[in-house]
């Protein structure tokens, strides 16, 4: 076995693994604060990618406004998904919810194709080029400062959850509804913050996978990935997020380097299936306790 | 108007027939049914066996999510198990189709219930992302079991036959698919007048009742998968049969969320609405290449449009039918019914 080799790949995986704990992240807080499972995140990223395309290497804007347009731009679709879809759906079966996600993934995948064509894109380079080697280990440089810029995010995030005046909020609506309701907290514009903070989540990390790994209209794909990430995690748990993230993302980049590509779907959705049956509220999940 | 509909048995509340004028309708669209290969063009032909298939595998998916209330991402995998089981039973033994679609339909049960076994812990989302990872595997086992399912190549497969008899063209494929549809829904119908199908329903509504209730959960999920599975099973064989190649990405993930659209569009838990959906779903594309078709002259550009419309509508419809027609076209249907049965009075 080679393990300079076995050392490179497992830290581009784990770089990747980075990447998917932020869209987990996005993700869990969408579920955490309004109970939706969100089959639509890989659209929603490949959105802002492209959005990012558009200003970056369409209208020519520095990659360094780019970005945070392209981010802003993916946030605003989530708040607007929320207000104009998923507010009506309030009180529906999960299973309608769900399907209305999958019904928006469906529109956003036609729009892309529509106005950018289904033809594969490149995103403009807008990270630093110089080899990255930690160690005597090779990295590449886009999925290195992808992975920093993504860490610097999930703090962030984790830092404004903690202490901020909406982070709280949102966690108090996610612990209890209708005790937050009463304590005078806007649940509905939790519901909308939500949205909006879990695709701003999401958008970056679109951009900075797209970066690395080009964009196609099927780039929405990783959303069956990050579903894999969250279930393993725990679809409400923030720290199981990170964890299963880092795993699964290491987990997928080793089994396509050492079996090939058509392994890398089939490896995570094998350690889904028995966490499914071993234990199925996930890792760090909370057990629900149902009552007729 | 319509009038004297008091039931006064609970046998007449069951009933399929409530009254001699639904017998005359039924006839009548049997009669239909049956003319219309003789006067459809071939490409109206097509289409209907189309519909028929994706009639068949509707209601298989209604049985599971729209009367037993677990959501599954599947629906695909199990046709794709059937439609592999047909060619290579058709390739290997040259047995007639009879015997291969029924091998589809027991191999398909076979592996939904094994696709069910996570419903013994998870549930809601949790199962469904289970069906998924049992769709992934599906899709795996389909491209890399090259000596069984010849890769991503896939099989080809001769005609369905029958004593002697072949059924190359669509014109002989309709004769076994359509009576197979008609055959399918009346099993779902009566099913639903039984012990089982109602055990089904109880489950949809609340499970823990139904469990208090003296219905043993894991054995009837198990045994919605197992029927539902056996519908996709069979419309996956009549698939085989119908396209005459079988390839991994004939069954993509994509067709399961098809199903399930269609199950939603036509209404869930309502066999009619099983129906509506598939046919609506199925002949939607078909409108939109029509038109443009007829726009094409006018503007060069909109076949390149067509695809990304497709899309768009395609989510368009399941979003919209969600919000503003959650009971689906047979909602729609119902309504229409009842404004002649109350004609000349306003419901």
């Amino acid at each position: 076995m080679d393990w300079l080799f076995f050392g490179e790949i497992s830290l581009a995986g784990l770089a990747m693994g980075g990447l998917y704990a932020l869209i987990a992240l996005g993700f869990v807080i969408i579920y955490k604060a309004t109970r939706v499972i969100n089959f639509a995140i890989g659209e929603i990223m490949m959105f802002a990618a492209y959005l990012f395309l558009a200003f970056a290497g369409g209208m020519e804007i520095s990659p360094w406004v780019a970005v945070p347009l392209a981010v802003l731009g993916g946030a605003l679709l989530g708040g607007v998904i929320e207000k104009t879809m998923i507010r009506p759906m309030l009180g529906e079966s999960p299973i309608s919810v769900v399907m209305v996600t999958i019904g928006i993934a469906s529109i956003l995948v036609g729009l892309v194709e529509l106005i950018w064509t289904a033809d594969p894109q490149l995103l403009p380079s807008f990270l630093p080029r110089e080899p990255v080697f930690i160690g005597e280990l090779y990295l590449a440089p886009k999925i290195a400062y992808g992975f920093l810029i993504g860490m610097a995010m999930l703090i962030l995030y984790l830092l404004y959850f903690r202490f901020s005046r909406g982070g709280v909020a949102l966690r108090a609506t996610a612990s209890d509804q209708a005790a937050a309701y009463s304590m005078g907290i806007n649940v509905r514009r939790v519901f909308n913050l939500a949205w909006v903070f879990g695709s701003l989540a999401a958008s970056l990390a679109g951009i900075l996978v797209a970066a690395t790994g080009g964009l196609s209209p099927q780039f929405g794909i990783i959303g069956l990935s990050v579903l894999v990430v969250v279930i393993v995690g725990g679809l409400d748990s923030i720290l199981g997020a990170l964890i299963a993230g880092v795993f699964i993302g290491w987990l997928e980049t080793v089994a396509g380097a050492y079996l090939g590509g058509e392994y890398r779907m089939p490896a995570t959705f094998a350690v889904l299936a028995v966490i499914l049956v071993f234990k199925p509220y996930g890792l760090f999940g909370t057990h629900e306790i149902e009552r007729v | 108007m319509r009038i004297g509909d008091a039931k006064q048995t609970y046998l007449a509340d069951e009933a399929i027939w409530t009254s001699s004028t639904q017998k005359i309708w039924f006839a009548l669209l049997l009669a239909v049914l049956l003319a219309f290969p003789f006067m459809a063009s071939s490409y109206l032909l097509y289409l209907g066996c189309l519909v028929g298939i994706a009639v068949i595998s509707t209601t298989g998916l209604n049985i599971l999510t729209g009367y037993t209330g677990l959501i599954s991402l599947g629906q695909a995998g199990f046709m794709g198990v059937g439609a592999y089981t047909v060619a290579w039973l058709s390739l290997n033994t040259g047995l007639p189709f009879p015997v291969t679609l029924l091998a589809a339909g027991l191999l398909a049960a076979a592996v939904g219930v094994l696709v069910g076994l996570p419903s013994l812990r998870v549930k809601g989302l949790y199962l469904a992302i289970a069906t998924l990872a049992a769709s992934v595997f599906l899709h795996f086992i389909f491209a890399e079991w090259e000596p069984v399912t010849g890769g991503m190549e896939g099989l080809s497969l001769e005609p369905a036959h029958l004593f002697g008899l072949e059924f190359r063209s669509d014109f002989a494929m309709y004769f076994i698919i359509v009576p197979l549809a008609v055959l399918a829904l009346f099993g779902a119908k009566n099913l639903f007048r039984t012990r089982v199908g109602r055990a089904f329903i109880a489950i949809r509504d609340r499970d823990i009742s139904a469990e208090i209730l003296g219905i043993p959960l894991l054995k009837y999920k198990l045994m919605s998968f197992a029927l539902s599975s056996f519908y996709a099973g069979i419309a996956g064989g009549l698939f085989a049969y119908f396209y005459r190649v079988v390839t991994p990405e004939s069954f993509p993930l994509s067709m399961s969320i098809f199903y399930l659209a269609a199950v939603i569009v036509g209404g869930m838990g309502n066999l009619l609405g099983g129906v509506l959906g598939a046919a609506f779903m199925t002949l939607v594309p078909e409108a939109l290449k029509l038109l443009t078709a007829v726009m094409t002259p006018i503007w060069p550009n909109a076949p390149v449009f067509m695809s990304p419309m497709l899309e768009i509508i395609f989510g368009a419809l399941i979003v919209g039918f969600l919000i503003f027609e959650p009971h689906g076209l047979a909602e729609i249907w119902r309504r229409v019914r009842r404004f002649f049965h109350l004609w000349p009075f306003r419901s």
